[in-house]
């Protein structure tokens, strides 16, 4: 009795007393990890200035600013701004400040140059677009202030740079003048400003820069016209091409006359068929055209004559030009060769003569080079050394000084777009008798120290050791596959076609693949990754390998390409440019017998290609062929469609693999008051352990849980913009939930005066959605259960728990049974930009909603709190079964967020994936930063957690048996003692 | 410091904005021509002032001031400032992203019909504001914190219960028979015996024998 009390007591202190989902701070980094990235480098400044750390600060592709270490690559400090916020442009000025202009020349901003704080920031008004162009003048100082030259939509605005006050505006959209160039003239307060009106006009102004005055204003037409860069080659003259795109124009501009004068390409001896353009650059004397697939460098000869200096072909990267002691001028000129790389440093002006040379091993994954940025330093013998940041094609950023790479960053891995998992190998057997010993005398040394930590007693030391004891122990960074399933390979692909293997222990790089690239198809688009081969049960000496589905070409016609990607290897399997297109890719629930997964290829005549294409598949497929269905959605069109297979294709040429289809159900939605803002289905592999859930009334409730649901949320086409774009009352957002099998509408509601945007996430029987309520004016989410209402006299819960019932009969897709559901909605205070669910591998374990909050945090939040059937005085019973009471927001628990005191930069997406474990959910959140952590939404009920103290229990145990021994003495002496008595 | 304008010199109005906040009363400006209007205010961090620019304390440079969800993102001055610029008239809801606080979203009403006039609330709270700053609603812990080492702590885990029933049973259960009347006790122990309770004494080896 007492025994059975004691374990009663147990259970209930055990469920009460350990905290509910956190982390103590020396915790942090024992089961996650966190990287943090930029993107691929547009734009690159050096601050190399002899006091101080040396730094670069760049711009990228992912609206980042950042100031990197030349030393070692970290990150100093970095911004990410918005998604509409592209940088235009960025530069240094007054030695501290980084001056960025970004949002189509909009916005220019200062930031501190030690610490990234934002000194100020301006707004620049213009009517018209035009290419933004920002310009820092060296020369142009008055007192301490020195001026920022702006030119953007339509206007020039010359910016205070102590305090980004607007010092002068002058229109130039007035006169139709779009402007092309902004030329600093050294030694004068003087600038040219020169730009097209229309296409075939010329103009030239001639400003004071200090004041804004013009001074003078030359325009002249050139009857061939004018189009794309232009190519300023010294302070004076231009050259651009006219509308054929054939001719060079070199447009000189001094003592106040324009003078044109043309040159045939073909006059060059070049042919000038095909694509031509001027590559922007600053090279003086000097320009870059490119020509199909060479580039030509052309000087301006003294007599003014155009001369071809030098042919390369198109791979060839060209830096701009660096100035450096005297007003010497370098640039330097990167071409492959083989495996390696040519970097070479030139004098301005003299082609033949070289500064530097040096050739660096690359490795070939990196792809070509894309942009070059120089930089110089003084060696110790006071020569003139150059280092280069290379910008990589598959977005890495690399440092070469001396014919070395100093410091590489992969950055390809800021712009993940799709990311799944893979199982690593399966450790092989046997383990040394030494190993045992050894291992158990560091245990033994490390529960001490532990047992010490817990105890407080611990010193400095102590703690660094059980530190790095946890850090050992956990082996969570071994290559192979461990018992509760922590340890994977998270296989994500990127925008630059690059896929990487990231270990799931620690985050490193396995292996990385930058995708081949056939002569057809050199920049794919749309890529997405599927599993392809999980071998599990045969098949084991198979390797795993993921499919990577991707577009040739940017409309939805174009062919698609497949590849395939062994994830032990990192080796390309194998690839296909096929002949028909993909818009849609469908894993199938079947696999074949070396456990590759069937493949459905919707192409845009929504016929279906059957991928592998063995006999094997087919006859798999040929089984299943009737209950294959699928469904699209035409978000522009306002409709969803229902699919099924017909029949096989019938073509000239007769393919087995290929075949017609046809539209089952299709659901049109009003264009005039419903846009199809979100469709959101459940995740394939998701699994659920029960079908029925019990209430505290001793009722059954039966989820309807089926695989073909769709969620779907349309809003207003009024409301469909940003907040503060509509009013409530013609606002409002309509959810539905659709079978897509039969296409039946299962359940629709409408939530007037709200609006978008609509990030959901369907599980089991439950929808949860997020959106802005424009009346209570904050976001709100609302939960919807769905139950199956016809299996609903059968509820003996008695039947349920003996397994009399009928749950095991076959529900079929077809059937229409009835249904019910439940909703509730709440307030939720930030905006959302991902929402995921935990996922468990049997489904026991309670789910836990993960929300990316708008401060690039990630929030766990217990599906508990999102429980259509919280009510504001819960009955006892229903306490009892863990009802909350009703609230009207959802709380936000700082305790709860699973991404701590980091922020996941510019977080696009959160993952979860099972582990082995019931208990646990691996997430990966991914953004601009990378996260990645263990969870255990119910906490380790189903393990011993690390910081469990085995050396407490063994005291424990060691003073229990003491204690018998002692009390059997006593009891002993007084049984003697009585019977004296 | 509310502030809504219809401006061309943004900078001259912030400064205006911040000559204005001395005499403390809430600002309108509205200037002639230009697109859309804007909205500025101003975000306090506990710690931070003017003086923390430049130095690592200043928490400024981590804040972010979010527009409508992402629709447009700025950063703080050092002095805690921020501006909106060509905003539409209508409702709009500003957040303010930073590590280790909680703050409210805030609406503001920008009205066209009356161009300067800015209504601003809380949206947790429903506290209007006067004036357009915004302040922490509570610190973020996202820790826990560790608990001191303590007797009780030791005392209130399951193996130290299991122990003090363990002492409970020694020490206390010989004093509870001691106060029991020696004919009662005697009787219940031959009840226990006649139904072959195994006692404690029985389950130990040699002991049971008397």
């Amino acid at each position: 009795m007492a025994i059975r009390f004691i374990i009663l007591t147990l259970l209930f202190l055990s469920s009460c007393t350990i905290p509910s989902l956190s982390l103590y701070e020396d915790q942090v980094g024992l089961m996650d990890w966190h990287q943090q990235y930029i993107g691929k480098v547009k734009h690159a400044v050096f601050h190399t200035q002899k006091t101080g750390r040396k730094r670069v600060v760049v711009s990228t592709e992912e609206n980042v600013i950042a100031s990197l270490d030349l030393r070692h690559g970290e990150i100093f400090w970095r911004h990410v701004l918005g998604i509409n916020d592209v940088v235009d442009g960025i530069d240094i000025a007054l030695g501290k400040y980084v001056i960025t202009l970004s949002s189509d020349g909009s916005t220019l901003r200062a930031w501190n140059l030690p610490d990234g704080q934002m000194v100020w920031e301006s707004f620049l008004r213009g009517s018209k677009h035009s290419k933004p162009l920002l310009l820092v003048p060296t020369n142009l100082k008055v007192d301490k202030d020195s001026l920022i030259l702006v030119s953007s939509k339509g206007c020039l605005h010359a910016v205070s740079s102590i305090d980004g006050e607007i010092l002068w505006t002058r229109d130039f959209a007035a006169e139709s003048v779009e402007v092309q160039q902004v030329i600093q003239l050294d030694e004068s307060d003087q600038i040219y400003v020169v730009g097209y009106a229309g296409s075939s006009q010329f103009h030239a102004y001639q400003i004071n820069a200090m004041n804004g005055e013009l001074l003078n204003h030359e325009t002249a037409a050139f009857s061939g016209g004018f189009v794309g860069d232009v190519a300023l080659v010294s302070s004076d003259t231009l050259v651009t091409l006219d509308t054929t795109r054939s001719i060079l124009v070199t447009v000189s501009f001094k003592n106040r006359k324009i003078a044109f004068q043309e040159t045939h390409l073909s006059n060059l001896g070049e042919d000038s068929s095909g694509m031509v353009e001027i590559l922007p650059s600053s090279l003086t004397g000097m320009f870059t055209v490119k020509i199909n697939n060479y580039k030509l460098f052309i000087r301006l000869t003294s007599e003014d004559k155009l001369e071809v200096v030098h042919k390369v072909d198109h791979e060839t990267v060209v830096s701009d030009a660096l100035v450096f002691s005297e007003g010497k001028e370098a640039f330097a000129v990167v071409e492959h060769g083989g495996s390696k790389v040519d970097i070479t440093v030139k004098p301005g002006q003299d082609w033949n003569n070289n500064l530097v040379q040096e050739s660096i091993e690359m490795d070939h994954q990196r792809g070509l080079v894309h942009k070059v940025f120089i930089n110089n330093y003084l060696r110790t013998d006071r020569s003139h050394g150059f280092r280069a940041l290379i910008v990589m094609e598959d977005h890495s950023l690399l440092l070469v000084q001396q014919g070395k790479i100093v410091w590489n960053r992969e950055d390809a891995l800021a712009s993940i777009i799709d990311v799944t998992t893979s199982e690593l190998p399966v450790e092989k057997e046997g383990v040394s008798v030494a190993k045992v010993e050894h291992s158990l005398f560091e245990w033994l040394k490390g529960h001490m120290l532990k047992l010490k930590g817990t105890l407080m007693l611990a010193s400095p030391e102590d703690v660094a050791a059980i530190q790095a004891i946890r850090l050992k122990s956990s082996e969570k960074s071994k290559m192979t596959r461990d018992h509760n399933g922590f340890r994977k390979l998270l296989i994500v692909l990127t925008k630059a076609r690059k896929i990487f293997a990231l270990h799931s222990g620690d985050g490193r790089v396995v292996w990385s693949l930058l995708l081949h690239k056939s002569e057809a198809c050199d920049s794919p688009t749309e890529l997405n990754l599927y599993q392809w081969q999980t071998p599990h049960h045969h098949a084991m000496d198979e390797n795993p390998s993921v499919l990577v589905v991707g577009r040739c070409g940017v409309s939805s016609k174009a062919p698609a390409i497949l590849s395939f990607v062994d994830t032990y290897t990192g080796k390309e399997l194998n690839s296909f440019d096929l002949v028909h297109s993909a818009v849609q890719v469908m894993p199938l629930p079947f696999t074949d017998s070396t456990e590759q997964r069937l493949h459905l290829l919707v192409d845009d005549d929504r016929r279906i290609h059957l991928y592998p294409k063995t006999s094997e598949a087919i006859s798999i497929f040929q089984q299943e062929f009737s209950n294959i269905y699928w469904y699209s959605v035409e978000a522009d069109n306002g409709i969803i469609k229902g699919h099924a297979v017909k029949s096989k294709c019938a073509g000239e040429v007769l393919d087995d693999f290929c075949f017609e289809t046809r539209v089952l159900w299709s659901i049109i939605f009003p264009m005039e008051s419903e846009k199809i803002i979100a469709a959101v289905s459940r995740k394939q592999n998701e699994v659920v352990h029960t079908q029925a859930k019990v209430t505290s009334e001793q009722d059954v409730m039966y989820k309807y849980i089926s695989k073909n649901l769709l969620f779907v949320a349309t809003v207003a086409p009024k409301a469909s913009g940003h907040i503060g774009s509509a009013d409530p009352d013609e606002a409002w957002l309509v959810v539905y939930l659709i079978d897509t099998i039969t296409g039946r509408i299962l359940h629709r509601m409408t939530h007037h005066g709200a609006q978008g945007p609509v990030h959901a996430v369907l599980s089991e029987n439950w929808v949860v959605y997020h959106y802005f309520n424009l009346r209570a004016h904050r976001y709100e989410m609302s939960v919807t259960e769905i139950y199956d209402q016809s299996r609903a006299e059968n509820k003996d819960v008695l039947k349920l728990v003996l397994g009399k019932h009928n749950l095991t009969a076959p529900v079929s897709s077809y059937s229409r049974p009835e249904i019910t559901t439940k909703s509730q909605t709440y307030f939720f205070t930030h905006s959302v930009k991902a929402v995921a669910v935990t996922s468990t591998a049997k489904g026991i374990t309670s789910k836990q909603l993960l929300i990316g909050t708008i401060g690039d945090q990630v929030l766990a939040l217990d599906k508990r709190f999102l429980d259509p059937r919280r009510s504001i005085n819960p009955t006892q019973a229903e306490k009892e079964e863990g009802i909350i009471p009703l609230a009207d927001s959802l709380p936000i628990i700082p305790q709860s967020y699973v991404t701590h005191s980091l922020k996941v930069e510019g977080l696009r997406g959160i993952l979860t994936v099972p582990a082995k474990l019931e208990s646990t959910t691996l997430v990966f959140a991914y953004g601009v930063d990378l996260f990645y952590t263990r969870l255990a939404p119910s906490r380790t009920y189903d393990s011993l957690t690390e910081d469990f103290s085995y050396a407490l229990l063994l005291l424990t145990i060691v003073a229990l048996v003491a204690a018998i021994f002692v009390t059997w003495v006593l009891s002993e002496k007084k049984e003697l003692r009585e019977k004296w008595r | 410091m509310a502030s809504i304008i219809r401006s061309k010199s943004v900078l001259s109005v912030f400064f205006i904005n911040l000559f204005l906040s001395l005499v403390s009363s809430a600002v309108a400006v509205s200037s002639g021509s230009g697109d859309g209007f804007s909205i500025s205010g101003r975000v306090k961090l506990p710690g931070m002032s003017l003086k923390a620019f430049g130095s690592p304390g200043g928490k400024a440079s981590n804040v972010k001031v979010v527009l409508n969800g992402g629709e447009h993102v700025t950063f703080l001055r050092p002095d805690g400032y921020f501006s909106f610029q060509n905003m539409s008239a209508g409702t709009h809801l500003i957040e303010v992203a930073a590590i280790g606080y909680f703050f409210s979203p805030v609406r503001v009403d920008v009205s066209a019909r009356h161009p300067g006039k800015v209504q601003a609330a809380l949206t947790e709270t429903r506290r209007g504001l006067n004036e357009l700053v915004l302040e922490q609603l509570r610190e973020e812990q996202y820790y826990e914190i560790r608990e001191p080492f303590s007797i009780m702590s030791l005392v209130k885990s399951p193996m130290g219960l299991m122990m003090g029933f363990m002492l409970v049973v020694v020490f206390l259960m010989p004093k509870l028979m001691e106060n029991m009347d020696p004919e009662e006790m005697r009787r219940a122990q031959e009840e226990m015996r006649s139904q072959g309770v195994p006692s404690l004494a029985n389950l130990i080896p040699g002991a049971g024998r008397s």
